[in-house]
């Protein structure tokens, strides 16, 4: 009996601020302002389905961005001394402690169209690019914000693989080519795999990176709910269906991953 | 036992938290960004000098548009006391029965407000309200690269392919409706919903001109000539013109959107006497004359007015002529469905036309339920040929 | 390829601290200006400390990030040990639920915990949106990363040393605080510390259930809608150079007491 005390605070606290809050989505994603049950409101999700498709597109991107350019860092990373491993990693996470907010509002002040990168392309004689509120700059927003979240666990992976599997591939024969594409990547799909998680969610669901770098021109999920709720049309019964589908699309997409995880770990 | 005593902690815990936040003399004041003397350049500090005055602190908020203020004081997730919407949202509010009605023997400077600016049409009787700025919508541009005669610009400018990517418009659905709406010679408060469909269709042609939809930003990015051209409210544009010479502002002649700003009382308030007794002070001449000064605004109070500069009287964008006032349209609130579709043609809007129908929404699940179960087969196979 | 590898990491760090350090030096800037620099100045620093609004908004950033870290780490604590405890059915099924606000998108979680907020406030007059509500919604979103950097802890500890306390006379209470407690106190204060620091940056959650309360981060976006005063660049630059000096700190002190660093505890 006296174990269970200890765990029931915590019971208590995620039923009341876990549980019963996505109980109150579902519940107001099926009903009217009157409380009569109604499926209007998922019906009416089905119209904004482009800017679902958008999100979701530009989500992808910005994870496979994120795999490409973080998976060789988080092995360069793994191959430095040991000593110096914390010291890199301890700076990877530095940033995350600034406001993330400023840090993407820099990020504006760098990409306008007189903006710092303009400003020295046309002191070196070329014309300025238009970088700022297009569907690039949201997507280098995402990967600069999340990027850290794919480094880390596939350095973890990385950093905990067995050296003498590597050294018995090597010694087998196989080219360092070869050892990478054969042992290390197959090892390190997890961590790819829970990369993959922590950086599609939010940037799936983000809706502060599309406004500040995408100038309100370019629509998307996290923006439709925010308009729902605080925004201009005040609409929480539409606003949670949304949230809804959002879940949905998240919970399936986990699943995939969980599958593909246990998978890898099944093989090897 | 110790059950018992573990649970009575827990809600003391919980009580004297809530105990400890309640505050007590001080009202919450939810208004627009700049929109007061606060200050800065030698100004008054008009929320200070209120608290020195009557001990009454003030929590100043500010809130980016009418829609986010209605947001809040309608899921009663805030307890604001003063708060400072536009005219439309004055009458919406109303209608809902979310204002206090004012009691004016609190409000004695009430009188110095100029007869053409009470019992307008938002709130024809005059019993919620108290205007505390107006101004017109006009258009910002660009010396530099819009070389055409200042007369000549309408609200068509914004639609001239000519300045693609140098466009900004408002992020808020009434607001830019209103100018596509002025722009094809229809009423801002049009009932008719194919009013509402054409200007929504010029909207989304428009869009790929546009730089970016923001508000406040609008102010910077100007300044900055990070674009071209935007429509903005009249009062902000003079810090703007003050700071760069390059940046014009015009207000077109055909027909505009006059707004005022009125401060109401929120329903809920538990400091109406107080809430009263800010109101007023803001009505006072020195304190009105002060956030004249700093903000930009027009101010509806004649004796104001009189102890302004001539600069500023004789400015054609703060006190226009005749014929321009004769053309602005106020806002009034429209009918609950005509929001609706509103809201809906903005989303449209927004997404460049293109908002597709359930069938994607479906598909798209589809997609990813095929790819779920198609993991799971290779999966079964996998281990089956183990 | 040393050298290529060389040049990538600085690129990707460049990439990482080129937005701070833009940030930091136009907190010198003597001009509101974001992107020309007119000279070198102070300015910002000394009205920072003038600004009452920046100063009010740091000061319940702080208060909610104290108070909800402490109740997140206490609650999850105890729930760590529970957790390990009870049988395997159940640890997974509470495991689940642990996981849940981890995997919601914040915004799901923000959105959500406004309608029961909204929902209680309207029809009982409890949590009324502000300092509370907010205390509530971080400890929420905080519990499950310290009850995560806690269970590995818990896992490592030979439960046989537990097992000799109780055996020596101890009561579970006392064995508990004197064996288990000083085992598992790393994990606790990676898990106090990641609260804390969740909490101070977190603005998704705090935009929706805040109310007219107004933290650091949602004061930070209220300004991106305009202009950003200075003013909070000088606050970002001074905290970035606390939290920068203090990481070194630890790690200098943790060099001795290798391969724990503060992520590889979770």
């Amino acid at each position: 009996m006296k174990i269970r005390l200890t765990l029931l605070p915590y019971l208590i606290w995620s039923a009341v601020f876990v549980i019963i809050p996505l109980m109150l989505v579902i519940i107001f994603a099926f009903s009217t302002p009157e409380g009569n049950f109604t499926f209007n409101n998922i019906i009416l999700v089905g119209k904004y389905s482009y800017v679902f498709l958008k999100s979701i597109v530009l989500g992808l991107v910005s994870t496979i961005v994120c795999i490409c350019v973080g998976y060789p860092m988080a092995y360069f990373i793994s191959k430095i001394k040991a000593k110096y491993q914390n010291v890199v990693i301890m700076l990877l996470m530095i940033p995350m402690w600034t406001s993330f907010l400023l840090r993407t509002y820099s990020w504006m002040t760098i990409l306008e169209y007189n903006g710092l990168i303009n400003k020295f392309l046309s002191s070196v004689g070329i014309s300025k690019i238009n970088m700022i509120n297009t569907p690039g700059a949201i997507v280098l927003g995402m990967v600069y914000n999340f990027l850290p979240y794919m480094i880390l666990p596939i350095y973890t992976i990385l950093a905990k693989t067995d050296e003498k599997v590597i050294e018995a591939a090597q010694d087998l024969g196989a080219n360092n080519l070869k050892v990478f594409w054969k042992v290390i990547f197959p090892l390190s799909i997890p961590g790819v795999v829970s990369g993959f998680t922590m950086v599609f969610v939010p940037s799936v669901s983000t809706f502060i990176i599309s406004k500040m770098l995408g100038g309100g021109s370019i629509f998307v999920i996290g923006d439709l709910i925010e308009m729902q709720f605080l925004g201009n049309t005040y609409n929480p019964y539409l606003g949670s269906a949304i949230s809804l589908v959002l879940m949905l699309m998240i919970v399936i997409c986990m699943g995939i991953m969980n599958q593909l995880d246990s998978e890898e770990n099944a093989n090897t | 036992m110790k059950n018992k005593i573990y649970f009575s902690v827990l809600i003391i815990a919980f009580f004297s938290i809530n105990l400890c936040f309640a505050t007590n003399n001080s009202i919450n004041v939810y208004s627009w960004g700049e929109f007061i003397s606060n200050g800065s350049d030698g100004n008054m500090n008009v929320n200070e000098e209120f608290t020195s005055l009557t001990g009454i602190k003030v929590n100043y908020k500010t809130f980016q548009n009418n829609e986010e203020l209605y947001a809040k004081i309608s899921s009663g997730g805030a307890d604001y006391d003063v708060i400072i919407p536009s005219d439309y949202m004055v009458s919406k509010l109303i209608s809902k029965g979310l204002l206090a009605k004012l009691n004016f023997d609190n409000i004695p400077n009430y009188s110095l407000i100029s007869d053409e600016f009470k019992n307008l049409e938002f709130d024809p009787t005059n019993s919620y309200s108290v205007p505390y700025m107006w101004g017109l919508i006009g258009i910002f541009y660009n010396k530099k690269e819009v070389k055409v005669p200042e007369s000549d610009i309408t609200w068509d400018i914004l639609w001239d392919s000519k300045y693609k990517d140098k466009i900004l418009m408002f992020d808020n659905a009434r607001d830019s409706f209103a100018i596509s709406l002025l722009r094809l010679g229809y009423s801002i408060n049009s009932k008719d919903k194919d009013c509402w469909r054409k200007a929504a269709d010029e909207l989304i042609k428009q869009k790929p001109l546009v730089q970016a939809y923001v508000m406040d930003q609008i102010f910077d990015k100007i300044g900055n000539e990070e674009a071209v051209l935007a429509p903005y409210y009249a009062g902000d544009a003079a810090v703007v013109l003050k700071n760069n010479s390059n940046i014009g502002f015009v207000i077109p002649k055909s027909g505009t959107n006059k707004f005022v700003d009125s401060m109401c009382i929120a329903k809920n308030s538990k400091r109406k006497a107080e809430a009263e007794k800010y109101i007023n002070f803001m009505c006072s001449t020195p304190v009105a004359l002060a956030n004249v000064k700093q903000t930009g605004y027009s101010t509806p109070q004649r004796e104001v007015y009189e102890l302004l500069s001539d600069d500023i009287k004789n400015n054609k964008i703060f006190y226009p002529d005749d014929e321009t006032l004769k053309n602005a349209q106020i806002f009034v609130n429209l009918p609950e469905n005509i929001n609706k579709f509103m809201d809906e043609l903005w989303i449209e809007v927004k997404s460049g036309g293109k908002t597709g129908n359930s069938w994607l929404l479906v598909v798209i699940l589809f997609v990813f339920v095929i790819m779920y179960l198609l993991v799971v087969l290779y999966k079964k196979r996998k281990t089956t040929e183990k | 390829m040393k050298f290529f590898r060389k040049i990538y990491m600085f690129l990707i760090f460049l990439f990482l601290y080129a937005p701070i350090f833009v940030l930091m030096v136009f907190s010198f800037n003597d001009s509101k200006s974001r992107a020309t620099w007119h000279g070198f100045t102070f300015k910002w620093y000394h009205r920072l400390f003038e600004n009452n609004d920046i100063l009010s908004a740091f000061y319940s950033t702080m208060l909610i990030a104290a108070i909800s870290s402490v109740i997140a780490t206490i609650l999850g604590t105890m729930a760590a040990v529970g957790i390990m405890k009870s049988k395997k059915w159940q640890r997974k099924m509470i495991m689940n639920i642990t996981n849940l606000p981890m995997i919601n998108p914040e915004i799901v979680t923000g959105v959500s915990l406004m309608l029961l907020f909204v929902f209680l406030y309207n029809h009982f007059g409890i949590f009324k949106p502000g300092i509370v509500t907010l205390i509530f919604a971080h400890t929420t979103f905080c519990l499950p990363y310290v009850i995560l950097s806690v269970m590995p802890k818990l896992r490592q500890m030979d439960s046989h040393i537990y097992e000799a306390a109780l055996d020596l006379g101890c009561n579970p209470t006392k064995s508990f605080f004197k064996v288990v407690l000083p085992q598992i106190m790393p994990g606790i204060v990676t898990g106090l510390i990641m609260s804390f620091t969740m909490s101070i940056d977190d603005f998704v959650i705090s935009y929706f259930t805040g109310g007219t309360t107004q933290t650091l981060p949602i004061a930070v976006y209220s300004m991106t809608r305009k202009m950003v005063s200075p003013e909070i660049n000088a606050l970002s630059t001074i905290l970035f150079l606390v939290v920068f000096v203090l990481l070194i700190v630890i790690n200098l002190r943790r060099e001795k007491d290798k391969n724990s660093s503060i992520y590889s505890e979770y």
